[in-house]
């Protein structure tokens, strides 16, 4: 039976990880992450997940733990936000290179100096090019889903897959979602077994040392399996969706159908943007919100085709690339530039809620307007990115 | 841990002719000319056999042997970084315990082993080792301590022997001693976590060290065995001379063999007198340039040290 509750985005993700019956968890406590270790280890406690959990010493033997056990066979998960993402960052690349199914949650946090414990993406951004799957989700039913695609999808490809929830905004935030019967997502995520885990009876040598003459070959195989995520996890979304009635998809529309301006946003922020977009549409704007569901692999082809009769897009990014504007607004250029020139929308890119700076609703409605001025005044350099609301 | 000492004290051991002639740890790796270090994970592997799973560091002994596409290795290994052995084996063993408890595989017994060098032990991968001592996961570690990070090219650790020459720490006019620190006594940081075995071994004392391998890994809970492993690369020996070297370290109470066995201290040897360090130290470049007054400071340390070191064990 399905079931109505009120639960912190943190709860939601334990109850995913639950649900999964994962065998190994290894966690290091982070804040704003803490209350989905604090969730897991009750669970384990109370006999309702039969899992080892390991309470690491750091982030950085978190993920080698995982790493460890994933090679093993299990079926493990992890979950880290901020600094622990950056001591992490070194084993990150094992799973992805080794093939080694892990599953991870971020609860998104901003990066010291100065030290800050709340939200932005500059962690998620950091690890973008290691070879984790990326999906953000912008709600706590989200973060609940989001997790169980991830086993699903992990475990098919072969590849770690990472869900990003910010953190406080949804890590902290009690929302009303629906959970699933046990069964349900059992059966949904079936078990599985690794072709290749360490055991006497079949040995292996995992982790060797490439020299130049194989390295690379290495690197493009990784690529080309790696590519082929996108459609394993589209077509997870798509069981998903029939079987538990919630969509997704990598770039998802909102009150696109007509727009010609269309807002860009990943994670909790499209909540608000989407009441930003209601009040614009209320006021005669015909602008539409594209919800970034999928960072890696980066969906270039349905990035186009959303914004095919859009003539403005409008990105908003949690986090700087120093030195060349928002890292989201620089891909959304980059997926574009391969339009013919008479589609090609502009891209005009803000920079706003850094280390848990609030963008209220009149902020999205500000950035449209701003970036309409941007583009008749001929502004859209990257280096012109704007940082919003930021006192001069 | 009672059962534990008692397989100390009567544990069946190794004797010569019925050490076994199987290998896991094979020919064809890229090890240096008397390398003792390679010799040291040989004869562990043959006492460990092959209910075992391999984690390795970073470092000579993964580089040559693991070349793509061949491997030297017949039990499952696995390498994935520098400093993270002790979570990896971690993970290994919780997987184990996890998919046996649900069901997911049929009951086995299964070694979990960690393997490290000096650098990758007592330098940088000290906190995942510690970590994983402390929450007593079942599984023996051993580091093979050749004293320096030989594989970039004999650049100091903190397992570096006092005025000892390397890269990074060179004979200079202005600093003729070579390392002008300490070793870290990586043993007793191991016996500090209270641990049911800590030992320390040397390839030029293959039984001895085999038979350390077996009552670590029957132990349950961590173990920790520190393997002196000789390097004619780094400590400038002739290629023929790394037993006697390991030896001589042995002899002259540089690195003396013992065990701990929850807590209670055992010397491996009787040596009625040490042999003087300057045994030792002659037979290695590494040390030429030392003056009788730091080969004197050396000695007095050793001296002291052994003998505290007996006071331990009772003697």
């Amino acid at each position: 039976m399905t079931r109505r509750v009120g639960l912190e985005g943190s709860f939601a993700v334990a109850e995913a990880v639950r649900m999964a019956n994962a065998d190994v968890i290894a966690a290091y406590p982070i804040t704003p992450q803490t209350h989905i270790v604090e969730r897991l280890a009750e669970m384990i406690a109370d006999g309702e997940l039969d899992a080892e959990f390991i309470c690491v010493e750091s982030e950085h033997s978190a993920m080698s733990a995982c790493v460890g056990a994933s090679a093993a066979g299990a079926r493990v998960f992890t979950c880290s936000a901020g600094q622990g993402l950056e001591l992490m960052h070194e084993v990150l690349y094992i799973p992805s290179s080794m093939r080694l199914p892990v599953v991870a949650v971020a609860a998104n946090r901003a990066l010291s100096a100065p030290l800050s414990i709340w939200c932005d993406h500059s962690d998620a951004m950091s690890i973008r090019d290691i070879g984790w799957i990326q999906m953000f989700a912008e709600n706590n039913q989200q973060a609940f889903d989001l997790t169980v695609c991830a086993f699903r999808v992990a475990e098919s490809v072969l590849f770690p897959a990472m869900v990003h929830i910010d953190g406080f905004f949804l890590s902290h935030v009690i929302e009303d979602i629906e959970l699933p019967d046990d069964d349900a997502v059992r059966d949904f995520i079936p078990d599985y077994e690794h072709p290749f885990v360490l055991d006497p009876d079949k040995p292996v040598s995992m982790g060797c040392f490439a020299p130049p003459f194989i390295y690379a070959e290495t690197k493009k195989a990784q690529e080309v399996a790696f590519e082929h995520t996108k459609s394993e996890l589209m077509s997870v979304w798509d069981d998903f969706g029939r079987t538990f009635g919630r969509h997704y998809s990598p770039v998802e529309p909102y009150k696109m159908e007509d727009a010609r301006i269309a807002l860009l946003t990943m994670g909790s922020y499209s909540e608000t943007a989407m009441l930003a977009v209601d009040e614009m549409r209320e006021e005669g704007a015909d602008v539409g919100l594209l919800r970034l569901r999928l960072w890696r692999p980066f969906p270039f082809a349905e990035l186009r085709d959303a914004v095919k009769n859009v003539e403005l897009v409008v990105v908003l990014d949690r986090a700087v690339s120093f030195g060349m504007g928002g890292p989201v607004c620089s891909e959304v250029r980059a997926a574009l530039y391969q339009m013919e020139n008479k589609n090609k929308p502009h891209v005009i890119g803000f920079i706003g809620g850094l280390g848990g700076r609030d963008i209220p609703i009149a902020g999205f409605k500000y950035m449209v307007k701003r970036a309409q001025e941007r583009v008749k005044d001929k502004k859209e350099e990257m280096e012109e990115t704007e940082l919003f609301g930021v006192r001069e | 841990m009672a059962e534990g000492k008692e397989k100390g004290k009567e544990g069946d051991l190794f004797i010569p002719r019925l050490v076994t002639t199987d290998e896991y740890f094979v020919s064809g790796h890229r090890a240096c000319m008397g390398c003792g270090e390679a010799l040291a994970v040989r004869l562990v592997c043959k006492a460990l056999g092959k209910n075992v799973i391999i984690v390795i560091a970073t470092g000579c002994m993964e580089v040559v042997s693991s070349q793509l596409p061949w491997t030297s290795w017949r039990v499952p290994w696995i390498h994935t970084i520098f400093e993270n052995v002790g979570a990896v084996v971690s993970g290994i063993e919780s997987a184990y315990k996890a998919r046996i408890r649900k069901g997911r595989i049929a009951p086995k017994d299964v070694k979990f082993v960690g393997f490290a060098g000096d650098g990758g032990t007592s330098d940088i991968g000290l906190q995942a080792l510690s970590g994983a001592m402390e929450r007593g996961h079942d599984f023996l570690y051993v580091c093979f301590d050749n004293e320096a990070y030989m594989n970039t090219g004999i650049q100091r650790s903190s397992a570096t022997p006092y005025g000892a020459w390397t890269t990074t720490a060179p004979v200079g006019e202005k600093q003729p001693l070579g390392q002008m620190t300490w070793k870290k006594n990586m043993p007793e940081i191991a016996v500090a976590h209270r641990i049911p075995y800590v030992a320390t071994a040397c390839p030029s004392y293959p039984l001895d060290l085999m038979d350390k391998v077996r009552r670590g890994v029957d132990i349950e809970g961590p173990a920790y065995i520190h393997v002196l492993s000789p390097c004619p690369t780094g400590w400038r020996t002739p290629p023929n001379l790394t037993i006697e070297v390991g030896r001589l370290a042995v002899e002259t109470g540089v690195f003396p063999l013992y065990e701990v066995i929850d807590g209670e201290y055992r010397l491996s040897l009787e040596l009625p007198e040490l042999k003087p360090v300057r045994e030792y130290t002659k037979k290695q470049g590494r040390f030429r340039h030392l003056s009788d007054d730091a080969i004197e400071r050396i000695q007095a340390r050793v001296e002291a040290d052994y003998a505290r070191l007996k006071s331990k064990a009772g003697l």
